[in-house]
């Protein structure tokens, strides 16, 4: 069966222990989850996570359904494929000296990304884009020498319309309630 | 009204229809049990081991088809509890488990007896929570037991910190519950029902597989008219046993590793499998890539995860399997396959599945036979893991919906002897045959002090082979005979039935075992007999694992003759 690169993304009740009960579904399916991102969404209460994983397409869907089966869950979809931007951030913090600071820069400059701090022997870049630009970027400047690099999971929404996860109607309500075991 | 926590699980457990309660106590829990006396409409049935308590909460759940509770207190009572709630999700049994759990200050500091019981279970439950204060709990309560018993079943649990047990709070039972999320599908999609009837009317060999599905779903009808409409031949998995009728002449038993030959190699020849509330797991499916080779698949279940896990399927239906046979039949026309029924019965003919030898000593099927006898098919038989639950699936012929009761997907060693203490209490009425083999019943034989203290009429019925014997039938056939760690010697199971306080009987020859189980019959509470059974005998049929279905290893013709004095054996079944 042929792995690909899938972006599963879930709306989910915004409760303690709801991440723990998705992430464990991977597990228990023997998936290794490459990126992941929670945030809130448009809607109160309810969170936004995109998960990617690499798997055979049969395999990613009966995750899907899984994920799906988990009570605090409102929708998982599949959005390999459709018309999809993704993002994610990168922090990367690269060895640097007066003499090669201005090439770093210029670097930096092409890839429309941003230096955040400057040290005496380091800049830190910040970097926003789809995988393969932070990657080519990576590449340019490891030569510098790395000393730290840090990611966000990747985000991703479709084009257009209303996309694959309209804003639910019925909205939960919240009440006073057990919280959901996290440890 | 205000009250205490205790008092708000014990009033949402009164709303919600509970009768009994399974469970033990410990430190963490004892506010709630101390406020159980309140209320005497909760008959609480003291176990001996937590195991007991869940898997007695789920033989109740299966044999009233009502959600079955058990409580346990906090740390190694939780835990103990969690077999039996593996046992229950992969059964889609609705079970109800309530743990007492360390006060919240003590959360997180590893107190005495603390665990984290909603981590360890959030795999094995349907959903589980921790219940953070007293207000909360009605809202838990009633979400807890609607998501046991609707959709696909499974077992929930609450873990209640003992704090939260002695909080006061306000107690108004909530009408309704706040899921908007969850909604189980249960009307199956018209187009996809219509493509499935178009299916069947252009089969010439389809097969019905029916699983769990239809007991739960109590479909019972709606199965039989499909069966006799369609004249369609149905095959059950283990745990579909006495979804329809075995006598009927269109019932061919059960399929997979130990099914009858002649239902594989239906499955095999079939040219329409249509699957329904089954999930096909590989013990009834063999080697999934050689499974129903010529076939379509329809699909009928209520959970949309199973569609597709294991087998391709052609046809997909999402939804209750009632709802969906009901609207299935009305566009289902009736039809004759008669050279399709002709067949499977020319191959029940030329592989009896079911003919027992000719032994002196006492061989384990006869026994089932013989209880089959006594029972005229209708008691409810529970049993354990092992050989001895193959023969009791094979050899009692199930015509009473809902009679027999076995762990399946997990295959729990000992889950009988409690489970059938649950199915008792829950049936009073009913005769409750435990058939347990040694092995199996000695995991969970302290339960046979529950059923003195409480006086549960069950009948035990131990084939006692002196092996662990499924394990030991591969060893033989598998692993070149080599009985590593299968021999097990047993205590005498007549004195300790006799210390318990329970009449036992030990049956040794082959003419005393019918008086033995009419002795039984006769006593009005519980009894056990302890039948010392022919120790190599396998089971057959066999499907050895990694073969296909249609690979079925017969059991060897030369010693199949038929027992002169065996019992008359339904019309199609011989």
């Amino acid at each position: 069966m042929a792995t690909t690169k899938h972006i599963l993304v879930a709306l989910v009740e915004d409760k303690p222990g709801v991440l723990n009960r998705m992430a464990s579904m991977f597990r228990r399916r023997g998936f290794n989850i490459e990126s992941i991102a929670v945030g809130h969404s448009e809607t109160p209460n309810l969170s936004r996570m995109t998960f990617v994983v690499n798997g055979p397409a049969t395999v990613v869907e009966q995750v899907r359904k899984q994920l799906d089966k988990v009570v605090e869950t409102v929708k998982v979809s599949d959005i390999t494929g459709d018309n999809v931007i993704t993002r994610e951030l990168a922090f990367i913090k690269v060895k640097a000296n007066s003499a090669n600071r201005s090439e770093i820069i210029q670097i930096v400059d092409i890839f429309r990304a941003n230096i955040v701090d400057v040290a005496p022997d380091s800049v830190i870049i910040e970097a926003t884009g789809d995988e393969e630009k932070i990657n080519s970027l990576f590449n340019l400047v490891r030569g510098f020498g790395i000393k730290e690099i840090a990611r966000t999971g990747r985000i991703a929404m479709t084009r257009g319309g209303s996309g694959p996860l309209p804003v639910t109607k019925k909205l939960p309500k919240t009440r006073a309630r057990g919280k959901k075991a996290t440890k | 009204m205000k009250m205490s926590g205790a008092q708000i699980i014990c009033e949402s457990l009164v709303k919600e229809g509970v009768e009994v309660i399974f469970g033990i106590l410990g430190g963490a829990i004892l506010p709630l049990y101390d406020v159980l006396p309140q209320y005497p409409q909760l008959r609480h049935i003291l176990v001996r081991h937590e195991q007991g308590a869940a898997h007695a909460a789920d033989g109740y759940a299966r044999a009233t088809g009502k959600v079955g509770v058990c409580f346990a207190t906090s740390g190694p009572g939780a835990t103990n509890l969690v077999t039996g709630i593996a046992n229950a999700h992969l059964d889609s049994s609705p079970v109800v488990a309530i743990t007492g759990q360390v006060a919240r200050p003590f959360i997180g500091k590893d107190a005495f007896q603390e665990v984290d019981i909603t981590g360890i279970t959030l795999p094995i439950t349907k959903h589980n929570y921790l219940a953070m204060d007293a207000a909360s709990l009605p809202g838990i309560m009633k979400e807890a037991f609607y998501l046991a018993g609707t959709g696909r079943p499974g077992p929930v649990l609450i873990d209640v910190p003992r704090d939260v047990q002695q909080e006061q709070a306000e107690f108004n039972y909530p009408k309704k519950v706040d899921l908007p999320q969850y909604k189980p599908t249960l009307q199956g999609h018209p187009a996809q029902i219509k493509k499935a009837a178009k299916l069947i009317g252009e089969s010439h060999r389809p097969l019905i597989i029916a699983g769990r599905g239809i007991i739960i779903s109590k479909a019972y009808a709606e199965l039989k008219e499909l069966v006799e409409k369609g004249q369609i031949p149905i095959v059950t998995t283990l745990l579909g046993t006495s979804c329809f009728p075995e006598s009927h002449a269109l019932s061919y038993g059960m399929l997979g590793m130990h099914g009858m030959a002649y239902a594989n190699m239906a499955v095999d020849a079939a040219d329409l499998i249509i699957a329904i509330g089954m999930r096909f797991d590989d013990r009834a499916t063999a080697d999934v890539h050689a499974f129903a080779p010529h076939a379509h698949i329809i699909h009928i279940d209520i959970d949309p995860a199973e569609i597709g896990k294991n087998v391709r399927v052609d046809v997909p239906i999402v939804g209750d399997v009632k709802l969906v046979l009901g609207e299935l039949n009305k566009l289902v026309d009736k039809t004759k396959r008669i050279d399709w029924i002709k067949k499977l019965d020319e191959w029940r003919k030329e592989h009896p599945s079911l003919i027992i030898r000719d032994c002196e000593s006492i061989l384990p099927q006869y026994v089932v036979r013989q209880i089959y006898e006594a029972t005229k098919g209708y008691a409810i038989i529970v049993t354990g893991v092992g050989q001895h639950q193959m023969w009791a699936c094979q050899h009692y012929w199930y015509d009473k919906p809902n009679t027999f009761i076995s762990s399946g997907g997990l295959g729990t060693m000992g889950f009988g002897l409690p489970a059938s203490i649950g199915a008792k209490v829950g049936c009073p009425d009913s005769t409750v045959w435990c058939i347990d083999g040694d092995g199996s019943l000695q995991m969970t034989i302290q339960e046979l002090a529950t059923i003195a203290q409480e006086n549960v009429g069950v009948k035990i019925a131990i084939l006692h082979n002196t092996y662990l014997g499924m394990v030991r039938q591969w060893q033989e056939m598998f692993y070149g005979k080599r009985y590593v760690a299968t021999p097990l010697s047993s205590p005498d199971f007549v004195k300790i039935a006799d210390a318990y306080g329970l009449p036992a009987l030990r049956v040794k020859r082959r003419e005393e075992v019918a008086p033995a189980i009419a002795k039984a019959m006769a006593e009005p509470g519980a009894f056990l007999i302890d039948f010392i059974v022919e120790p190599e005998e396998n089971v057959y049929p066999m499907v050895p694992p990694g073969a296909a279905l249609a690979e079925v290893l017969e059991e060897p013709r030369k010693e199949a003759k038929a027992v002169k004095d065996s019992a008359k054996l339904p019309v199609s079944n011989i």
